[in-house]
């Protein structure tokens, strides 16, 4: 079973997913910031490829790609950087990026790395529905991949419908119209998109994203949903942070209230 | 099958195209899919449209036939002024098109990009017409060298907001209009300001660009008694006015269209905007297209003497007629088009923008016959590069 769904199949309380940006804030940090998230009890964790020009992100995840670029990441050696990924980290991983940097290393070639490391599924932002099922679907697929598709408070019922059925593992569900980072807390207006959604019955558990940075956002939005997703604030930590390990282990146990 | 130029149904120009969007846009981008082309082929929309165009902008535009021009290159030049138009460039027969469009959505705010400032001018114009609000993104460093642009936006009641991410030019400022557009989906409509972006924008605005030649087409009758010119030379940055002047000739064999890109430098130096002969196939700012690009697929900022040429991409419809053969494409160094600006303007009295100045500097390499018509597109005016034409050309 993909590792994806096994956590959604035996999780307690609600799903913690933590976002980094790889290669931050040191080059070499990747591996670090990924055990100490699991050492901290995340459930999920998503690693941040780098892009020059990342549309859906707000300011934080933007410099800390450009941070991470400067420094010299690329899409090669990070899968150099995550070679020893599973004898050290067993919660599942997801890439999160954009498309054209996997179009440049081969949509085939990306895959079969991804499966080599151990990565369980991808979420890429500028990848519609339309062109995945088109040309990247039976790829992905055929490495086990699961492809995570986002739906916000705009996306109208019947698309919503399909996503959910070309979905696996779970849909990323974007709290408010924004980029990432551009809104925190949870207003009243945003439980109401939540509850239409749990209506809906869909086959997919969901994950909130976007807004949520502390432990108060996280336990509202898990009331929605199977848990939630955090990026910037936690960008935000490792950006300031002077002894990275026992931060971020702090910083999840806080949000996870495991003190 | 017959090769078509046109984009399919499902938003492509051959392999170029598609609509490369976070679902956050989703919503916005189908919605104007959906209802783009029974808008604007709309009895009602078309005449607001052309009324605006002739009362307005100043359509028809003259086709001039440049008689020294012609003379020194030994053969027919004619010159299509769009520098003529309202605002000094052809940017403004989009935005026009543009915010007709976004009344009809029920858009009340509008939000933009621009590179060298024309394209912001002409959203912020419009704008000031229809009494819609206006943001435009520019890359910080655009604010400082194109000063009178921004002020000539603020003064149409503009918001100027600097793009201050990445390398803070063009395409920055283009990810800041589109993030604008995320966190304002409803009440906002985006011009964006060439044949780039997610279908349905290319097809959109080479639409509104085609104006361009189909005034071409009546207007060469009238002067030479056929339709047709055997070349079509236009710069290409983006290219939405080589859209407009290719458009109703793309299915005419008998023109031949020429593309002239900013080389910048040179295309082997590592400064330069050449984009069919540096990209690789990409996506940037929602379409798949030609793509300046590092090998890990980071993009690269490209360089141009000509704010309105260094984009390092370039629209899906032009990528496909470079891939098909069906245009030629030229690589036109910034020295290039600045002799060719100082020759045009001492031939013929007219101060071409450097961006039209890189057409013009075709002539010398086309090697074009005493009997054969050449059309230019002379997309805008050269007031805005009096300081780089100054330094450059030591006018002092």
């Amino acid at each position: 079973m993909n590792r994806i769904s096994a956590v959604f199949e035996s999780a307690k309380g609600p799903i913690l997913n933590v976002y980094a940006t790889a290669g931050f804030p040191k080059l070499g940090d990747t591996m670090t910031v990924l055990e100490a998230l699991q050492e901290g009890g995340a459930d999920i964790i998503e690693i941040g490829m780098p892009y020059s020009d990342p549309v859906a992100d707000g300011e934080t995840i933007q410099q800390s790609n450009q941070v991470s670029l400067d420094q010299g990441m690329t899409v090669a050696y990070l899968f150099e950087q995550l070679k020893d990924l599973r004898s050290k980290v067993q919660v599942p991983v997801l890439l999160m990026g954009y498309i054209n940097p996997v179009l440049q290393f081969g949509v085939e070639k990306f895959c079969q790395k991804c499966q080599e490391v151990g990565v369980d599924g991808l979420i890429l932002p500028d990848l519609p529905m339309a062109e995945y099922e088109l040309e990247y679907q039976e790829i992905f697929e055929r490495y086990g991949l699961f492809n995570i598709f986002l739906i916000t408070p705009q996306t109208a019922d019947e698309r919503i419908r399909q996503i959910d059925s070309v979905s696996k593992g779970f849909i990323y569900m974007v709290s408010s119209a924004s980029t990432t980072g551009a809104k925190t807390g949870i207003s009243s207006e945003q439980e109401v998109y939540f509850e239409r959604i749990n209506r809906m019955n869909l086959k997919n558990p969901r994950l909130i994203g976007f807004g949520i940075s502390d432990r108060e956002s996280f336990l509202k939005a898990s009331t929605s949903a199977s848990g939630a997703i955090i990026g910037s604030a936690f960008v935000k930590l490792l950006a300031k942070s002077s002894h990275l390990r026992e931060d971020i282990v702090a910083f999840v146990r806080g949000i996870k209230g495991l003190n | 099958m017959a090769m078509t130029y046109q984009v399919d149904d499902k938003g492509y120009y051959g392999e170029f195209g598609g609509a490369f969007i976070p679902e956050m846009l989703y919503p916005n981008v189908e919605e104007l899919r959906t209802h783009y082309l029974d808008i604007i082929q709309e009895p009602s929309f078309q005449q607001e449209f052309h009324e605006l165009l002739r009362d307005f902008v100043g359509r028809p535009t003259p086709l001039f036939e440049a008689k020294r021009l012609s003379e020194k290159y030994q053969t027919q030049i004619y010159l299509k002024r769009e520098d003529l138009c309202h605002t000094g460039a052809h940017k403004v027969n989009n935005t026009i098109g543009q915010i007709l469009v976004a009344k009809k959505l029920g858009k009340n705010k509008i939000v933009a990009e621009t590179g060298a400032g024309q394209h912001g001018v002409a959203t912020a114009t419009v704008c000031a017409l229809m009494g819609m609000e206006c943001i435009v993104y520019m890359g910080a460093i655009d604010i400082q060298r194109q000063a009178p642009n921004v002020a000539r936006m603020r003064m149409l009641g503009a918001q100027v907001v600097a793009a201050e991410s990445g390398s803070k030019t063009l395409k920055d400022a283009t990810n800041e209009a589109m993030r604008h557009w995320i966190n304002n989906p409803v009440d906002t409509h985006y011009i964006i300001g060439s044949v780039v972006g997610p279908h349905p924008y290319p097809d959109m605005v080479a639409r509104f660009q085609s104006v361009i030649s189909e005034e071409i087409k009546a207007q060469l009758t009238e002067k030479v008694g056929r339709n047709y010119p055997d070349y079509v030379l236009a710069c290409v940055g983006g290219g939405s006015n080589a859209a407009g002047a290719f458009y109703h000739y793309l299915n005419e064999p008998r023109t031949q269209l020429v593309a002239a890109e900013a080389a910048g430098q040179g295309v082997g130096t590592g400064h330069s905007a050449a984009t069919t002969f540096l990209g690789k196939s990409g996506v940037l700012h929602g379409s798949k297209s030609l793509l300046m690009q590092t090998e890990d697929g980071q993009v690269i900022e490209p360089y141009s003497i000509s704010a309105g040429l260094d984009y390092p991409g370039i629209g899906p419809m032009h990528a496909h007629l470079f891939k098909t053969g069906r245009a030629q494409f030229y690589d036109i160094t910034d020295e290039e088009a600045l002799v060719s600006a100082l020759e045009l303007s001492q031939l013929e009295g007219i101060i071409p923008a450097l961006e039209s100045a890189h057409a013009l500097a075709v002539l010398p390499k086309l090697q074009a016959k005493p009997t054969e018509i050449v059309v230019i597109n002379l997309s805008g005016r050269g007031d805005k590069d009096l300081a780089t034409y100054q330094q450059r050309l030591n006018l002092v």
